[in-house]
């Protein structure tokens, strides 16, 4: 005979799983128990959400769905933002949460919350598992749901009673077995000729790469299509560093933050070959201007992206994997020689904004400098307001990976995904760029990083402010600035120092390079406070 | 313009609160929705009848597809012709000496009588959505004390079925 619990966690070992981020609580104890027999590790986090966070930060890392774990009620009401922000970045995660005992349901009984009907518009898909037969098919789904055709999280809530009832034999199913998913790989042949068709006949084409090209891990085949295609790409926050940043075929990140010549550019073409990009509002803020002026070939696996935002011409449903490497080795190289040369015109004109200062740490030419010093392999994330974009527009991307929340934007990502993301491959230099707002959301992590012995370095942009609602409330609303100003916070590097974690504060440009020098050499957790003039604008 | 939606979902608990979430969070306009058993005790069919344009319509169908659950959309309106019905009852005032005029009524549009009482009549329907109002206007000067109407339900004509042209 075996338990629901040990069969939960043997689906995990079938799985390959070998971390997860979780909270205990009463109802979630009988998995606890065997998972704690089992080798597979536990990171223990200091709130349900920076579990989800984690747990996407490692999945992004990894390629392997994330594991999280939270008890009932509260605690699985806590890791919703998480799964929100996974769902909306297309992260796979499996959330497994307890619940009270299924006879109790629906009495209102202590820590009893409907987290499946909670979660219906956040997740991939959700099991609330009342029979323990159910568990190995079940787990077996979840991940498949998880990981493939658009990833997102799939919700596993399983009772109390679930956990603790015996059945006679453990059997994990070779396969899932779900009548109603079947996410198409294959681009449609006919698509990707009139796809190649229309490339050829554009005067002033150029690839838009999102972020469903960083999760197909289509890199090389979309460096491959730009090569031998010779066409210019953008990109959204979502999906750039894809092309090697400093390369003549990418342009720059488009979008309200992003780059003024990147928009121009999208603005100007006359060919639109969205790849894995679902048309945000950030991104794109006027998709009806777009389809004015240009044609749309739009590369998605999910079909619901198509003609979600924007009309589309030529739409490819499929792996965006296999549709890029068969455009790649079809496509011909283009002869709009006169358009590539006014696009890099664009680009090569552009003075990046943010002089280093000697009063305060300029934050935009502080990431350029950080940046510089950083390995080729290094992911940074950011967390979300100003500072997320100071990330996004001054941070080259080499080998790789920028991680942040760009769909829910989420603030308090970057701590936890970065913790997540250095577990995944400790091997790997795993920066982290937040503000003094954003880190107040997740500082509770500090404890998790000490625990976990986790080599993250940590840049706090200080302004005393929640920055980019100030610079709405100064464009929209008169410049009263309503909560926006952080009164109370504690100094952060005593705090930091408190958790035993190295940390120094720098009011310059020349003392934050040194000491990020400094930083990126050590080999233990480091917190950089950097006190910026509450007066820079975001871009 | 209103489109029918004929939808095959697992018959599993959970499924109707998936497809009713969908339509709240992308702010689709339902008419009516039924749900009910199919031949296949695993499947269930829910009939979805909504209101919007070409392009709404189709977001509903590719969002539904997302789900784990559906198996099949058919959008029966762009596929051919079908047959759809619902079922009213209609329970309206009726005095002894109006009992014939409401039942000559009731048998001019096919309605058969469901529950009879000394000052009411409780008529049943089914039928298309257009003969069901228009009993439901010959009804009204009556007084109707309260009325009921499910969802839609529809099937396509011939020998096609929803599930078979996917194969």
């Amino acid at each position: 005979m075996i338990s629901g619990a040990e069969m939960m966690v043997k689906c995990l070992q079938e799985e390959g799983v070998q971390m997860t981020f979780g909270y205990p609580g009463a109802v979630i104890c009988p998995f606890y128990d065997y998972l704690s027999q089992s080798e597979i590790r536990h990171v223990l986090v200091r709130s349900e959400q920076n579990a989800a966070h984690e747990a996407s930060g490692y999945a992004r890392t990894s390629g392997k769905a994330g594991v999280c774990i939270a008890t009932s009620g509260p605690g699985a009401t806590n890791l919703i933002t998480g799964l929100a922000t996974a769902y909306m970045d297309s992260i796979p995660l499996i959330a497994i949460t307890g619940q009270v005992n299924s006879e109790l349901l629906g009495r209102d009984v202590f820590q009893e919350a409907d987290v499946t009907g909670a979660c219906e518009s956040f997740t991939k898909h959700s099991y609330l598992v009342k029979n323990t037969e159910d568990i190995p098919r079940v787990f077996k789904e979840a991940f498949h749901i998880a990981t493939t055709g658009r990833p997102g999280p799939v919700l596993i809530d399983v009772p109390v009673d679930t956990q603790n009832r015996k059945v006679k034999e453990f059997i994990y199913p070779d396969k899932p077995r779900i009548l109603g998913y079947k996410p198409r790989t294959q681009g449609h042949a006919i698509q990707i000729k009139k796809a190649l068709e229309a490339i050829a006949a554009a005067k002033r084409p150029v690839i838009c790469c999102g972020g469903g090209v960083v999760l197909a891990g289509a890199r090389e085949e979309m460096v491959a299509f730009a090569q031998n295609s010779g066409l210019p790409v953008v990109s959204t926050m979502m999906g750039f560093g894809v092309i090697p940043m400093d390369s003549n075929l990418y342009i720059g990140m488009i979008g309200s933050h992003g780059k003024p010549f990147a928009n121009r550019v999208m603005n100007e073409s006359d060919l639109i070959i969205l790849c894995g990009a679902r048309v945000g509002d950030r991104a794109v803020s006027a998709p009806s201007l777009l389809e004015a002026h240009a044609k749309i070939i739009h590369i998605d696996i999910d079909p619901a992206e198509i003609g979600k935002n924007l009309s589309v011409d030529v739409p490819i449903v499929g792996d965006i994997k296999k549709v890029l490497a068969e455009l790649a080795a079809q496509v011909q190289k283009t002869s709009c020689d006169e358009w590539i040369s006014t696009v890099l015109e664009y680009k090569n004109s552009y003075i990046p904004r943010g002089e280093p200062r000697d009063d305060f740490v300029e934050p935009r030419a502080f990431v350029r400098d950080l940046s510089a010093m950083m390995e080729e392999e290094a992911i940074l994330t950011a967390d979300v307001g100003q500072n997320q974009i100071w990330a996004a527009n001054n941070f080259n991307v080499k080998e790789g990976r920028f991680l942040t929340s760009g769909g829910m934007g989420t603030m308090g990502y970057a701590l936890p995904a970065a913790i997540g993301a250095k577990l995944a491959k400790p091997h790997r230099q795993v920066v982290a760029i937040c503000g003094d707002g954003s880190f107040q959301m997740s500082m509770c992590e500090l404890a998790t990083l000490c625990q976990e012995q986790a080599n993250v370095k940590l840049i706090v942009f200080c302004n005393g402010r929640l920055g980019m609602v100030s610079e709405i409330q100064d464009r929209l609303y008169g410049g009263r600035h309503t909560a926006t100003v952080l009164q109370g916070d504690p100094d952060f590097v005593q705090l930091v120092r408190a958790y035993g974690i190295r940390a120094e504060r720098v009011h310059s440009n020349a003392q934050a390079k040194e000491l990020a020098k400094e930083m990126l050499a050590s080999d233990k957790p480091f917190v950089l406070v950097c006190e910026v003039d509450p007066a820079t604008p975001s871009i | 313009m209103k489109y029918t939606l004929s939808v095959l979902v697992e018959n599993q608990p959970g499924v109707l609160s998936k497809v009713s979430a969908l339509f709240s969070r992308r702010a689709f306009n339902i008419d009516s929705l039924s749900v009910g058993v199919t031949e296949n005790k695993e499947i269930s069919r829910i009939t979805i009848v909504v209101d919007g344009d070409e392009h709404i319509v189709e977001q509903v169908e590719k969002q539904l597809n997302k789900l784990i659950s559906v198996v099949k959309v058919k959008n029966l309106t762009e596929s051919g012709p079908f047959i759809s019905c619902e079922l009213a009852l209609i329970k309206v005032n009726c005095p002894a000496k109006l009992r014939l005029e409401i039942m000559k009524i009731a048998e001019m549009m096919g309605a058969r009588v469901a529950d009879v009482t000394l000052n009411s009549l409780t008529l049943q329907l089914a039928d298309s959505h257009e003969n069901i109002e228009t009993l439901t206007s010959l009804l009204r000067p009556y007084g109707i004390k309260e009325s009921v109407c499910t969802g839609t339900v529809a099937l396509e004509k011939g020998s096609g079925t929803a599930r078979k042209q996917d194969a």
